[in-house]
């Protein structure tokens, strides 16, 4: 039996070979169509401002005030206006790339090699989104603190020293590790369903990815807010 | 893959994905029933605690996401094959 919409393809890239890089093709065309969307959705939404927002300028009103919220409530009402703009791209690239992943029929595209789909279900573009947050929070402490920024690292005493020094290890692999294993674990069960029963049956299953890649998103830009606004912190004596 | 490396690695992928979801089980289950009985004595906090509920399950399913990339590991990038 042949089911071409079915067919599941982990481990299959597309290589694309670059001077000693191999690098992995499906992702960055899926990724392309993902910035494509992103960017002509805000160049829509403001060409032609008005006082009273309507339509696409109305959404990304929303959009903003509801980013503007997550930032400020995790980073502080001092400094979330300069991580606003980080905050938000990294909401709105994992966001679309999840649901673009899940929405967007990508096997009508045929490759010689592996498949489309979320960029996110790669585990380099989610390491390379982790490790984007890892030095956004350095910086963030040490341009904000100078070295002022180490004392976090012994308190409230110097036994928490290896602790903090093993967290800053395990915060960006947590992130990779949870973004790139729901996508992936969404993307395989509904493919599996697929390949087992190919009508109506998976629907509940595609939702319920939906659900949860948004809720990933949410999560990935919670946390990046929250490493930065801890980043950023000052003690009151 | 020889056939003994390869039935390790099912069998040790089925234990990782198995007794990884056994601890965030249990949590998910207290977590929910302390949100529905704090929903039950404070119905206005609805949304905040609807909030709170989603954001840490997906903390809790983040544990379980581990064993099944370790899982994936084995089945499909095998380092031992």
């Amino acid at each position: 039996m042949h089911l071409p919409f079915a067919a599941l393809e982990v481990g299959q890239q597309l290589y694309w070979q670059l001077g000693n890089l191999r690098l992995h093709g499906q992702v960055f065309l899926s990724s392309w169509v993902v910035i494509g969307a992103l960017l002509a959705l805000v160049v829509v939404g403001t060409r032609s401002l008005e006082r009273d927002p309507r339509g696409v300028q109305n959404l990304l009103e929303f959009i903003w005030v509801y980013i503007r919220d997550l930032a400020r409530e995790q980073i502080g009402e001092k400094v979330y206006r300069d991580w606003l703009p980080f905050i938000g791209t990294l909401f709105l690239f994992i966001f679309v790339s999840n649901w673009g992943g899940a929405l967007i029929p990508w096997k009508l595209i045929h490759l010689p090699h592996g498949e489309l789909g979320a960029p996110t279900a790669d585990i380099n573009t989610t390491i390379a989104l982790a490790l984007l947050v890892s030095l956004s929070y350095f910086y963030a402490g040490l341009s904000r603190k100078g070295f002022r920024y180490f004392e976090y690292y012994v308190e409230p005493t110097p036994i928490m020293l290896p602790f903090k020094i093993i967290e800053d290890f395990t915060k960006p692999l947590s992130l990779s590790f949870r973004l790139f294993g729901n996508i992936l674990a969404d993307e395989l069960v509904v493919g599996v369903l697929a390949f087992l029963v190919p009508l109506i049956v998976p629907l509940p299953a595609m939702f319920l990815g939906l659900f949860t890649s948004a809720i990933q998103a949410l999560i990935f830009a919670t946390l990046a807010a929250n490493y930065i606004g801890e980043a950023v912190h000052e003690e009151h004596h | 893959m020889d056939s003994l490396t390869s039935a390790a690695s099912v069998v040790a992928a089925g234990l990782a994905v198995g007794l990884g979801s056994i601890g965030p089980g249990i949590g998910q289950g207290n977590a929910a029933s302390g949100a529905v009985e704090g929903i039950a004595r404070q119905p206005e906090a609805e949304g905040k605690i609807r909030g709170t509920l989603l954001l840490s399950l997906a903390f809790m399913e983040a544990l379980t996401i581990y064993g099944l990339v370790v899982a994936l590991v084995l089945l499909f990038a095998n380092p031992f094959a």
